[in-house]
């Protein structure tokens, strides 16, 4: 089945984020729309999908018109959807949530699922998927939820699948378990719709590429473009992926960790026998698959977590059992995990959220009144350093986009008297631009002689920017090796299991 | 002006305009006149709305100047107002007391009962101890807003240390201070002499708050207090850094936790300053108005706070505002029903339908087909998250 975008445009208030766009899908084929965040890429499947409705233009299902006004419609044309977050209810089985809003109901209103069980098992034999129809949502990792997400696109029948950046939540293994599942579908007809801006899994898998920038199609490309010649269209001038790095010229230890140890409340161990040095002016990348104790050890160092034993020193200071303010100021800066939830108060001004840890001191607040003058113009002179893009600064971080909002989190951590810089995922989720600007910084701290310590799941990011990478398994450094390790070494060792050490 | 039409004041004075329009229907087909024009239809339209009018018309006079009284001369007809603006300083600063612990996060539904230990704190300065007067005054307010405060205190530091749910400590903290009060009125300290009901003795005359217009006239400085504290939290909230922690820990705990604030210290703190709040309501409701403990003494204070808080969207302007509404619908009302057996308890049924509204949004803005208010209204909605 093939489908069909004509003229399609759609404005919010003065922001047009869909421009006359047209788009054809073959039958299947995996056609990849590439593009950076707010591009309109999801806007324009929101369309397709019946989320939004365009001002004008036509959608066509093999050369035939239709009105797709709820996403019912979209179901019932044979387009399914699986969403960037998912739509699953966390307490409920795999079953019940794919029958969900069409159970079949038996004598006195019992559910009837021993149907859709037979009918999820044979869906799952003819993809080649592993999956538990009573098994709860909540206890799959990630990967799996998404499959559930797709089995439940292909239950009610779905022809086209749209995908909407489907691997910004996933690992490396888990990634290379979606691009297979997505070629086993092409092979059994079905056409995908991939929206993403990771160009490395466009090569991989899509056979038609279209560009979008600024609500626009700019193009299209082959998949046997480089990834220079993909982020170029996408941002719209010649980007530079490899990052220029100078030389390593490590100083003195600034953090220091022996015998570390997390628990959690029941005193289970969550990371445990973490020993390693960060040098000044020296970037030590941690790596491993998600969930590995990589986000623990990230907060153990805050003292975010509340059970930690060993010795964590920052310049010879010893900061276990100090406050996480305590820790901030013995120079730590922090980029956490969640932008979202733990970088920024997202209904605080961008103002506010700039001197979220710097409120209570001098220049910022004079015995405990805040100098409001003094803090617009942090604001102003901040925003205008880390080039964060904004109409005011006294609108809701909510406002910004991923990007900015990550360098709103860098300019208040990096303008403070810092030495060790931690960085969990810091891009996470961003646009190629983004992703530019964070590692030049990342580079900026290392190459003005701070430590940099760096948690990330993206293993490009890791080989580019690390002077050493540590790897984490089952909450230890399983090993730590050069940065001129091959992916699959590295695989390795983030699968646990150790070779020689490099 | 601006202002009123951005969203942040629209929707309450929507939500107020359809509650009275909802409320004038009610007290419309409560009146047996207007239902036995059944079978004139028009007839029963005018019928019904001129019952609305005389009972709007009653409120309002009842609240805020009475032509009937103004014969009287001596500016008379102000009598309303006077004691429409008595009622609103115990509500403003008991409202301020629930807005403040909902800009942290928290959901203060206790302010009845530190509304009551504030009230127990000056009325036993006040009675037993012979002081001058304006020291004797300061005294009471500060006993009564300390020990308030500690009795705020207690809840936060609960949910600090051991996680305790505010809502769930707050509710029973009310029973215990109500019954706490019961008794402490039957004690030989609060027994007035020659009585035996549960009624304190007056405080003395150097206890009592002055009053600003005359001895014809109730209204006292509360009223004055509580707009300078209702100012105070504004400073609060929005020029310390202290306010900056109670604001940031509220909008997200965990990033606050993040830049290094401390959530044990806000939660503890905030509670401290609403139960003095609160308390401070309760003293002056001693001081400016009431002058003797009775077992009554809070009325619905405490709870009132919570609809004027949620009316006010937790700011100490919007609460000041909401507060005054409200004493003016609490006054009013009386004056409606006695002058037309419109029942009292119609006023409760409009701040029931007020505070359905500013929880429903969604139902205002359908109804005035409304698309682009920015309603931070997920305080009435989610207050239970905490």
């Amino acid at each position: 089945m093939s489908v069909e975008l004509r003229g399609i445009t759609k404005s919010f208030g003065s922001l047009v984020a869909n421009d006359a766009i047209d788009l054809k899908v073959e039958a299947g084929k995996i056609h990849a729309i590439l593009g950076e965040n707010g591009a309109g890429k999801s806007t324009l499947m929101n369309i397709l999908f019946g989320l939004l409705q365009p001002d004008s233009g036509e959608i066509l299902i093999d050369g035939e018109r239709i009105q797709v006004n709820e996403p019912s419609d979209a179901l019932s044309a044979g387009i399914g959807m699986v969403h960037q977050h998912f739509m699953l209810i966390p307490v409920f089985t795999v079953a019940e949530n794919i029958v969900l809003g069409h159970e079949k109901i038996r004598g006195v209103g019992t559910l009837d699922l021993r149907d859709a069980r037979t009918q999820i098992m044979e869906i799952a034999k003819r993809f080649n998927f592993e999956i538990d129809p009573d098994a709860l949502i909540e206890d799959l990792p990630v990967g799996v939820q998404q499959r559930v997400e797709i089995i439940k696109a292909l239950f009610f029948n779905a022809k086209i699948i749209i995908l909407d950046e489907p691997s910004a939540v996933l690992t490396p293994q888990e990634t290379d378990e979606l691009l297979n599942v997505m070629r086993e579908l092409k092979k059994q007809g079905k056409s995908i719709i991939f929206i993403t801006h990771k160009l490395r899994e466009v090569q991989e898998v899509a056979d038609e590429i279209t560009i979008i920038r600024r609500g626009k199609v700019v193009g299209k490309a082959e998949p046997t473009a480089t990834q220079e010649e993909l982020a170029s269209m996408m941002v719209g001038r010649p980007v530079d992926l490899e990052v220029a790095k100078k030389p390593f010229t490590p100083g003195a230890v600034i953090l220091k960790i022996s015998d570390l140890k997390v628990t959690d409340n029941r005193g289970r161990p969550l990371v445990s026998d973490i020993n390693f040095d960060v040098r000044a002016g020296e970037i030590l990348a941690v790596a491993g698959v998600q969930g590995n104790g990589q986000t623990e050890l990230a907060r153990a160092i805050l003292n975010l977590e509340p059970h930690i034993y060993g010795s964590i020193s920052i310049d010879g200071n010893e900061i276990v059992g100090k406050t996480v303010n305590e820790s901030l100021e013995s120079g730590i800066a922090f980029v956490p995990e969640s932008r979202e939830l733990d970088g920024l108060i997202s209904s605080f001004s961008i103002a506010e959220n700039l001197i979220l840890d710097t409120f209570h001191s001098a220049p910022i607040s004079k015995s405990g009144i805040l100098d409001l003058e003094r803090i617009r113009s942090n604001a102003e002179e901040y925003t205008k350093q880390f080039d964060v893009r904004l109409q005011s600064i006294s609108d809701p971080a909510s406002s910004l986009s991923g990007g900015n909002k990550q360098k709103v989190v860098l300019a208040r951590e990096l303008t403070r008297p810092v030495k060790l810089l931690v960085a969990s995922q810091p891009t996470r989720g961003l646009d190629v631009g983004s992703i530019e600007f964070v590692h030049e910084r990342i580079l900026a701290e290392r190459d003005a002689g701070r430590a940099v310590l760096l948690f990330s799941n993206e293993l490009d990011e890791v080989m580019a920017l690390a002077d050493r990478i540590a790897v984490m398994y089952h909450g230890s450094i399983i090993d730590i090796v050069a940065p001129s390790v091959t992916r699959n070494e590295l695989g390795l060792l983030m699968a646990g299991v150790k070779g020689k050490s490099a | 002006m601006k202002k009123i039409f951005n969203g942040s004041a629209l929707l309450p004075l929507l939500a107020f305009a359809l509650a009275m329009l909802i409320g004038g229907l009610l007290i419309a087909f409560s009146d047996a006149k207007v239902l036995a024009l059944r079978s004139e239809p028009w007839e029963m339209v005018k019928a019904g709305a001129a019952t609305a009018w005389n009972a709007y018309v009653a409120l309002f006079e009842g609240a805020f100047y009475d032509p009937n009284l103004a014969r009287q001369g001596g500016g008379q007809g102000f009598y309303p107002i006077s004691e429409t603006l008595v009622v609103a300083a115990p509500l403003i600063l008991a409202g301020l007391s629930v807005a403040l612990a909902f800009r942290a996060g928290l959901f203060n539904i206790g302010a009845q009962g530190q509304f009551i230990f504030g009230a127990i704190g000056a009325s036993y300065i006040g009675f037993t101890f012979e002081l001058p007067p304006l020291l004797h005054i300061i005294v009471a307010m500060l006993f009564g807003v300390f020990i308030a405060g500690i009795y705020g205190g207690i809840v936060g530091l609960l949910k600090a240390k051991t996680g305790a749910h505010e809502v769930i400590v707050t509710i029973m903290l009310n029973y215990v201070a109500s019954y706490l009060l019961l008794w402490l009125l039957k004690t030989q300290a609060f027994l007035r002499e020659g009585r035996n009901d549960p009624i304190a003795p007056d405080i003395l005359e150097s206890a009592r708050l002055p009053k600003i217009l005359g001895s014809e006239f109730r209204i006292s400085v509360a009223i004055l207090i509580s707009l300078l504290v209702a100012w105070l939290i504004a400073f609060l909230l929005n020029k310390t850094t202290l306010g900056f922690r109670f604001r940031a820990v509220g909008a997200n705990a965990t990033a606050a936790r993040t830049a290094g604030m401390s959530v044990a210290f806000v939660t503890t703190s905030v509670m401290i300053v609403a139960g003095a709040l609160a308390g401070l309501g309760g003293a002056l409701n001693v001081l400016g108005g009431e002058y003797a403990l009775t077992v009554g003494i809070a009325g619905s204070f405490g709870f009132d706070a919570i609809t004027v808080a949620l009316l006010g969207r937790a700011k100490p302007l919007g609460v000041v505002l909401s507060a005054f509404l409200f004493a003016s619908l609490r006054v009013g009302g009386q004056m409606m029903q006695a002058k037309t057996d419109t029942p009292l308890d119609l006023v409760l049924v409009i701040q029931a339908l007020i505070i359905l509204f500013i929880a429903a949004p969604a139902l205002v803005k359908a109804l005035f087909r409304l698309k682009n208010i920015n309603s931070s209204t997920g305080m009435a909605a989610k207050g239970w998250n905490g």
